[in-house]
């Protein structure tokens, strides 16, 4: 099995991977999908595990038959031979292309989600692919506050993690704080599980949305889906404030309280505004930010999208530039789920289309339609909900940044001040903020961002692209990269 | 207003790089109460020197000009520049260098008795001794040597703090201004263009690293330092495992090699944050930065070789750097006859952060123009012409 050969490479079964191995595979390619979950669904349609659950209720899941509709496909595929799927396989390294073949050999090694029994014979260490589409996703954009650091304090989408995975709810009294229409569901799904909300603080203001109406009138699902929060909302009497923010979080062991306040505009407290609230859980949103190391690896080019993250660079196709790599989903740029389905679709047909096989132009003409007017509403929304310019005013000298490090804000500062360091890159090197365990994934935003406001800058692509890159995708065991010098030759 | 001299835009000393080597000559330059302005075309440590391991060592030199000029820095390190010490974390952790087999314990013999001749502190070190120094080191070892001067430091932090030091001195560094030429009078260079406009100084020092050879060439002239790559692992941090820097003794043999091909030897060491970095890779490939995975896979191999503790350990990432390096390992260190004004201070190979501290301190006296501590002349950056006529 090691020295299998497939047309196509798709990484990550969520909601953009699940939909390009299954168009892939429609239109006769063969297709590897990769993915670190032990189920398909990625992020956003993450369920408990159905092997021990059985068939559930699917509360709190849009678009649910979106979704067993491709996990059918799936399985059509697999049977007939036209997918093999790999769920709990971590991708840990794309090796550069092969001059001779034009192909790439992908490294592969147990992910997280593996248990013990599951040991690697099962499983190819690696497979080599003809063209490679690149879902990886993304995960919550965290920015620190003082406290953040206090067990209770989560990321929004760790919450909602948690309740969608497991069925757990993280605490009895919670508050939900950042920006963006996500901190709804999340709020919801606490108070539905039984948890009390005692507020969801909304950093930007409602207006905002107004001038932008208009776009997200274009996307009519998720305007409903707004009108059925705002009920469920009214039901547990979850009070929703805007331009507040949590200025800080108390607790000795864990949370035990929080400060909000009011902001203005730019995101600078107001004075005499502070309240505090009793709560065991605190669940902060700033919406998501790519995972970018597969993209960065194989060279694709990335910007600054609206939103402040970095994102992979694509055309109107979804092919990346480096021939034969194709990249869907949040990867290039928080769209949501729908956007990422159809962005699969299109990047599989298009990567069929360069390999010499006939497809529908009117298919492909119908998904740059829908993506278009998904990413209206994105850009719409990513203007309504920014993360507050001067949030990094927000931070304390002893207020921790980087947790695997143990770097605060304090120190960053002084490798500014005494020591020149005036971009994210050099903050890194002479202070080490991202530099353990997670490799800046939870830490990498706010460097960049800390790093441009030090300066008194905007940050810049280069300043997110030095916290993105990561030469191996996840952390693998020295044996497992050792085996390798038995089997490849120079 | 600011005068063209409180922006450092007339100097005494302009310094070309804010690597190791760089911040060193422009610390050293501005302690001798010189007037220094330090450019570099990135951020400071962009080039090697953030790319490196930061390891101070004595115990893979033999005799000749470059152990003269590594046991001069030791004596800077220690001396100069002990009050730093802490700033950028200098460790006298000592070296321990072991054998795999008879043959080369005998090898490891030999190279420690010439190396006590010329002056180098080493203790030979049984088979059965080696868990003293290091618990957890496999048990197959023939033999070892430990050498107690071997040192280490955050290449990056000293980077950092000599400019620091150097700008409270009076020092201007200049970030993001690469220079794109030389400006003349007659033969001599008075200066240099950047797109941020000129800089004048009577002295210019090109501490461009591995790109050395294009200043040079700015200036019409030769200097040959090319780019040898190395990759280093780094591990997922772990409690206190390993003790010193330990190598194997065949790294000597690669250190000293002109081979084009690829050469690992396992070079593996913790650092104070608790990861482990795992070394060390030669070859000549020019700068091709794309990954390869034969060399990771035999890093690993070898570094589980010397301690099989590591076998379950997590690399989290690997970075890769390109030693600069010219044709006769020695590096390049003195003004240069053809171009009165200029000197040059690069070449370190695999020994640049180790030998910046000695390298600074030498070029402020022969910019003053008082006699070196060492002599330079093996060190001559127009020897290679000589070659070719
Ligand atoms: C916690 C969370 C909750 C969300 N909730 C909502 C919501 O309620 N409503 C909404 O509209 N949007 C929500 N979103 C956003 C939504 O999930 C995304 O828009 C959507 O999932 C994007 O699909 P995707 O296929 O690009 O990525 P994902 O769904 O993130 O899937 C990517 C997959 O790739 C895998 N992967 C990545 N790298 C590798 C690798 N190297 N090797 C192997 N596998 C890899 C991951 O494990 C994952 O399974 C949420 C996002 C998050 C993070
Ligand atoms: C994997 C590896 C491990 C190593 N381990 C060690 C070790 O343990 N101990 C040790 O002592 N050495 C080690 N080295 C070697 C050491 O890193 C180098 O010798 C040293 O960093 C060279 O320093 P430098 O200041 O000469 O060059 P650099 O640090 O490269 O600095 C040169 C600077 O010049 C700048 N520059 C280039 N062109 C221009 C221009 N036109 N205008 C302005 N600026 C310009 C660059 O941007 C750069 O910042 C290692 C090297 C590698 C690759």
């Amino acid at each position: 099995m090691t020295d299998r050969v497939f047309d196509i490479g798709v990484i990550g079964a969520g909601p953009a991977g699940l939909a390009a191995a299954t168009a892939a595979a429609s239109v006769g390619l063969s297709v590897v999908l990769i993915d670190a979950g032990s189920q398909p669904g990625g992020q956003y349609w993450r369920h408990p595990d159905e092997q021990q659950v059985g068939e559930t209720d699917h509360a709190g899941h849009h678009d649910w038959t979106t979704f067993t509709t491709m996990r059918s496909a799936l399985h059509t595929a697999m049977e007939a031979g036209h997918i093999t799927y790999l769920p709990d396989t971590q991708l840990w390294l794309i090796d550069p292309v092969k001059e001779a073949t034009a192909r790439r050999t992908l490294r592969l090694t147990n992910s997280y989600t593996a248990g013990p029994e599951q040991h690697i014979a099962r499983r190819p260490t690696e497979v080599t692919v003809d063209q490679l589409i690149l879902c990886p996703g993304g995960y919550d954009r965290q920015l620190p506050v003082p406290g953040w650091d206090l067990p209770g304090v989560m990321a929004a989408g760790g919450v909602q993690a948690l309740l969608k995975g497991s069925r757990t709810v993280a605490g009895r009294r919670a508050i939900i704080a950042g920006t963006g229409p996500f901190l709804l569901p999340v709020a919801v799904g606490l108070a539905e599980a039984g948890a009390e909300v005692v507020s969801i603080c909304e950093a930007g203001a409602i207006r905002n949305w107004l001038p932008h109406v208009a776009a997200a009138a274009q996307v009519p699902s998720k305007g409903l889906e707004g009108a059925q929060y705002a009920a469920l909302m009214a039901k547990h009497r979850i009070p929703y404030r805007s331009r507040t923010i949590i200025r800080a979080i108390h607790g000795e062991t864990s949370v035990e309280a929080v400060t909000t306040c009011k902001v203005d505009s730019s995101g600078t407290p107001i004075a005499g505004t502070e309240r505090r609230y009793e709560v065991d859980v605190v669940g902060l949103g700033w919406g998501f930010t790519p995972s970018l190391e597969l993209p960065v690896m194989v060279g694709a080019q990335t910007r600054r999208d609206v939103d402040g993250s970095l994102v992979a660079v694509v055309d109107d196709q979804q092919r990346s530039g480096i021939p034969g790599v194709y990249i869907a989903g949040e990867a290039t740029g928080v769209g949501g789920a729908s956007m990422a389905v159809a962005e699969g679709k299109l990047a599989a047909l298009t990567a069929a289309a360069d390999s010499g096989r006939p497809i529908s132009p009117r298919d492909v003409s119908r998904l740059q339609h829908k993506i278009k007017r998904f990413r209206g509403f994105a850009v719409a929304m990513h203007t309504a909900h920014p993360v507050p310019e001067a949030w990094t005013g927000w931070l304390e000298p002893e207020t921790v940044v980087c947790r695997c490090e143990e770097v605060n804000y304090g120190d960053l500062c002084t490798a500014h001040e005494e020591l020149q360091a005036d971009d994210a890159r050099t903050l890194k090197l002479v202070a080490r903020p991202g530099m353990g365990w997670c490799q800046g994934r939870v830490c990498g935003y706010a460097i960049a961002g800390i790093a441009a406001s030090l300066c008194g800058r905007e940050p810049s692509e280069e300043d997110l692209r030095s916290q993105g890159k990561r030469t191996l995708a996840s952390p693998v065991a020295l044996s497992d990269l050792a085996a390798l010098n038995n089997e490849i030759h120079l | 207003m600011t005068t063209a001299v409180e922006s450092g835009r007339t100097a005494d000393v302009i310094v070309i790089g804010a690597g190791a080597v760089g911040a060193a000559t422009a610390y050293f330059a501005a302690r001798a109460g010189l007037r220094v302005t330090v450019l570099d075309s990135g951020p400071l440590a962009g080039g090697t020197s953030s790319a490196c391991e930061g390891n101070i060592l004595v115990s893979d030199k033999e005799a000749g000009p470059e152990l003269d000029l590594s046991l001069y820095s030791q004596k800077i390190w220690r001396e100069d520049l002990a009050e730093f010490a802490d700033l950028f974390e200098f460790e006298s952790k000592g070296g321990l260098v072991v054998a795999a087999s008879e043959r080369s314990a005998q090898s490891l013999h030999d190279l420690t008795e010439r190396q006590r001749a010329s002056g180098i502190q080493v203790t030979n070190v049984p088979a059965n001794s080696l868990t003293d120094y290091e618990p957890h080191i496999s048990k197959k070892l023939t033999a070892g040597a430990f050498y107690p001067e071997d040192a280490q430091v955050q290449p990056m932090l000293v980077v950092a703090h000599l400019l620091r030091l150097a700008r409270e001195l009076g020092a201007f560094v200049h970030t993001r201004t690469p220079v794109t030429g030389f400006i003349r009078k007659g033969a001599a260079a008075i200066g240099v263009q950047t797109p941020q406009g000129d800089f004048h100084a009577p002295s210019i020092v090109n501490a461009a690293g591995t790109w050395a050879g294009n200043i040079a060439d700015l200036a019409g002239i030769h200097v040959p330092v090319l780019p040898r790559r190395g990759f280093v692992l780094v591990t997922e941090p772990l409690p206190v495992t390993i003790h010193h820097k330990v190598y194997a003794a065949e790294y000597v043999d690669n250190v000293l090699s002109s081979d084009a091909g690829l050469q690992t030897s396992p070079v593996v060491e913790g650092t104070d944050s608790g990861t482990v970095l795992i070394g060390s890779s030669r070859e000549r490939v020019g700068f091709d930065r794309t990954v390869s995975l034969p060399v990771l896979a035999a890093l690993a191999a070898k570094a589980i070789d010397l301690f099989p503790v590591l076998e379950d350990i997590k690399a989290i990432r690997h970075y890769h750097g390109f030693r600069p390096y010219c044709p006769d390992h020695l590096p390049v260190i003195g003004p240069d006859p053809r171009v009165p004004g200029l000197w040059h201070a690069a070449g370190h190979e695999g020994a640049g952060i180790g030998l910046s501290a000695g390298t600074g301190k030498l070029i402020a006296q022969s910019i003053i123009g008082i006699s070196t501590d060492l002599p330079l002349g093996s060190f001559a950056p127009e020897r290679f012409e000589q070659v070719l006529t």
